[in-house]
């Protein structure tokens, strides 16, 4: 145990719920609270033990050098805090975390880009935002430019980059950074595939030269491909602490069918049914299945459109399926009711070849792309493959095929 | 649960809650020098991006001040001015006021506007009003070469006095700094400051001799109204370039009150430290 360069210790971070108690965000209001009689504010005070949440309570781990530790859980769960505490954003409410060495943070691609500045001068201004010295920048520029793929717009504005350029120029600082510890939020969710696979494998080159990285991700394929060990964090806690494989499975199984997820201020149910309306876990690939997602939302959702998603358990997104693409009816309909609706995606005759899928549910505003909510890992559930010899997993999608022989000698 | 020491000497880094007032750590902000120096030079480098004039900006701001002034306040008013032509007089003064006030309103709002920063990377948090404050150093710099030019045409020659003058300046910037950090702290809080601010600076103008001279004031009421520490600043610069009377005790009250103004403002900004990135 001599080699700990992690030890959190007792953790804990506490926030106030968005609401009336909350901080005084104007001196009005500030001015109003005090005035209020002392009566109210006894009453406030009293329930003010209701209006904060732990975000993380009593996180305990270590975690040795060169190890890469996986993060997961549902939104919420308080990975995000754990980051943050980590690379001292914020503080924790309550215990300690021990660190030897450096710690870099990549919690956002880009972090301190300006988009009026050339290539050149956002890789000295990201750079020593992330804790890079001038020196090590003059250093790294040539190998910087050279990974982001960028030298004739070196001394181009930023806002003339592509989207996919400024990400790679982004990511380029960021992975020169070399500290002791690497602490990586979900940066791997932006970007094309490309971009993603890049990104990867820059960790892999990391984390093979012996620095400890903690990475949190809801691409449970990322998390399995990188990282040797896996902590679950649920509602704050630390639910299993294990080998990554092992993590990941817990974890994908405890997902409930017909449980209500909450996410901002959208909750949804989803049901997975069978075509006779019982509540399944497994389906019959080919079969017809159903799944009965359920919105409720407390403020009015600006024309929703449901997204579904089926993974394989490595994280490949096998379909998806978009609510206003196929209902002929969801403009007149779901767009008027928008507090609560209810709808049935329906599918049939899917071929998958593996074993288990889970489930991504994304309310959207209709011609959005960014989420309202967005629920990930809903539901796991089994597959039976049609033919017990395709259950072998080393594809994914089977489909109608012969053979035959038409000669030999 | 296990057998690390708690409180093993080589730990790099502790990250435990901290409580009420905490120390200033001028270490740190050392360590994160080249940050400053790219943050200051990233506003200065954007301030005049997309704008015809450029850096003329910084030069035509006081200079048409000066010509107000001295239509209205030197002219039709008739404000004695300390037997300086009334646009050297003024312009002496909107030199450290300007600085003062474009430093005031950008440090001000610079947390806010930097939220992004805040919520995904640590750094001492100082270094970001502080950048905004001393990239206007650079705007001054421009002005000062106006305010050469213009004591050239009036046949005005600074005396050894002039020596003295970045000291006048440095006060300026304590005095900038310590408001700024005040504000800023404040704003990332309470969102009133952004329309306090420019009724601020307008207010504090009058109450500094920008337009008129604190000569107008008799002792112990001159060496009073050196708690305004823009006062000592302003009334310094004069003497430095013009020649003017000699600031005395006055000056002593404005750097008392500019470096308590300092002191308080980086201790309550510490204080409040914390909460930024879970506030702003």
């Amino acid at each position: 145990m001599s080699d700990v360069v992690i030890r959190v210790d007792e953790l804990g971070k506490r926030y106030q719920i968005n609401g009336k108690q909350q901080a005084y965000r104007t001196f009005r209001e500030a001015i109003i609270r005090t005035v209020r009689t002392p009566l109210d504010r006894l009453a406030a005070r009293r329930d003010q033990e209701n209006n904060t949440f732990w975000s993380l309570k009593d996180v305990t781990f270590e975690v040795k050098r060169g190890e890469v530790l996986g993060i997961i859980g549902r939104n919420g769960a308080g990975k995000s805090t754990l980051l943050k505490i980590l690379s001292r954003i914020t503080e924790p409410t309550t215990g300690a975390v021990y660190l030897k060495g450096r710690v870099g943070a990549l919690l956002e691609v880009g972090t301190g880009f300006h988009h009026e500045l050339t290539g050149r001068e956002n890789i000295y201004l990201s750079g020593t935002i992330l804790g890079m010295t001038r020196a090590e920048i003059d250093r790294k520029f040539d190998e910087i430019v050279d990974f982001a793929g960028v030298e004739q717009f070196i001394d181009t504005p930023v806002k003339r980059y592509s989207s996919g350029m400024g990400l790679r120029l982004g990511f380029a600082v960021a992975a020169h950074l070399e500290p002791e510890i690497l602490v990586v939020d979900e940066v791997l969710a932006v970007g094309d595939a490309e971009f993603q696979k890049k990104c990867l494998g820059k960790m892999s080159d990391v984390a093979r030269e012996g620095r400890t990285i903690i990475f949190v991700s809801h691409n449970m394929g990322a998390v399995r491909q990188l990282c040797s060990r896996g902590i679950w964090l649920d509602r704050g806690v630390v639910a299993r602490d294990d080998k990554v494989i092992n993590v990941i499975h817990e974890y994908l199984q405890q997902a409930e069918s017909g449980s209500v997820l909450q996410n901002n201020d959208i909750s949804v149910k989803l049901a997975v049914l069978d075509s006779s309306g019982n509540l399944v876990r497994t389906w019959g690939s080919q079969e017809t299945i159903h799944f009965r997602v359920e919105v409720f939302c407390n403020k009015p959702l600006p024309k929703p459109t449901i997204d579904l998603s089926i993974y394989s358990m490595n994280g490949a997104k096998l379909f998806a399926f978009q609510s206003d693409h196929l209902a002929s009816n969801h403009n007149n309909a779901i767009s008027l009711a928008s507090e609560y609706f209810s709808a049935v995606f329906e599918i049939t005759n899917l071929s998958i070849a593996v074993s288990e899928v889970y489930v991504d549910l994304g309310i959207r505003s209709q011609h959005e792309t960014k989420y309202l909510g967005l629920f990930e890992q809903v539901v796991v559930i089994q597959v039976v493959p049609p033919n017990p010899v395709y259950s072998r997993y080393e594809y994914l999608l089977h489909c109608p095929a012969t053979f035959e022989v038409i000669g030999w000698r | 649960m296990s057998s690390t020491p708690l409180e093993q000497n080589d730990w790099t880094t502790i990250i435990r809650p901290s409580k009420g007032w905490v120390s200033l750590k001028p270490n740190d902000l050392w360590e994160y020098r080249d940050l400053l120096f790219f943050l200051a030079w990233r506003d200065i480098s954007v301030r005049y991006k997309q704008t015809v004039l450029g850096a003329a900006w910084a030069i035509i701001q006081p200079f048409f001040s000066m010509i107000i002034f001295s239509i209205f306040f030197g002219g039709l008013a008739q404000i004695s001015s300390d037997n300086v032509p009334y646009p050297v007089f003024s312009y002496t003064a909107l030199l450290p006021w300007i600085f003062f006030a474009n430093a005031l309103t950008q440090s001000s709002n610079s947390l806010v506007g930097n939220a992004n920063l805040l919520s995904k990377v640590y750094f001492p948090r100082l270094v970001i009003p502080l950048a905004s404050t001393l990239s206007g150093l650079v705007d001054f710099g421009i002005a000062f070469i106006m305010l050469l030019l213009i004591m050239l045409v009036f046949g005005i020659v600074p005396t050894a006095a002039i020596l003295a003058l970045p000291l006048f300046l440095l006060l300026a910037l304590v005095t900038a700094l310590g408001t700024g950090l005040w504000l800023s702290a404040l704003n990332v809080q309470y969102r009133d400051i952004r329309y306090v601010v420019p009724f601020l600076v307008q207010a504090l103008m009058f109450a500094s001799p920008v337009v008129y001279s604190s000569t107008l004031l008799e002792e112990p009421w001159r060496t009073l109204y050196g708690i305004n520490p823009m006062v000592g600043v302003i009334e310094g610069f004069r003497w430095a370039l013009l020649g003017t009377t000699v600031p005395g005790p006055m000056l002593l009250v404005s750097a008392v009150v500019a470096l308590l103004l300092l002191f308080s403002g980086a201790m309550y900004f510490r204080r409040m430290e914390k909460t930024f990135a879970d506030v702003v």
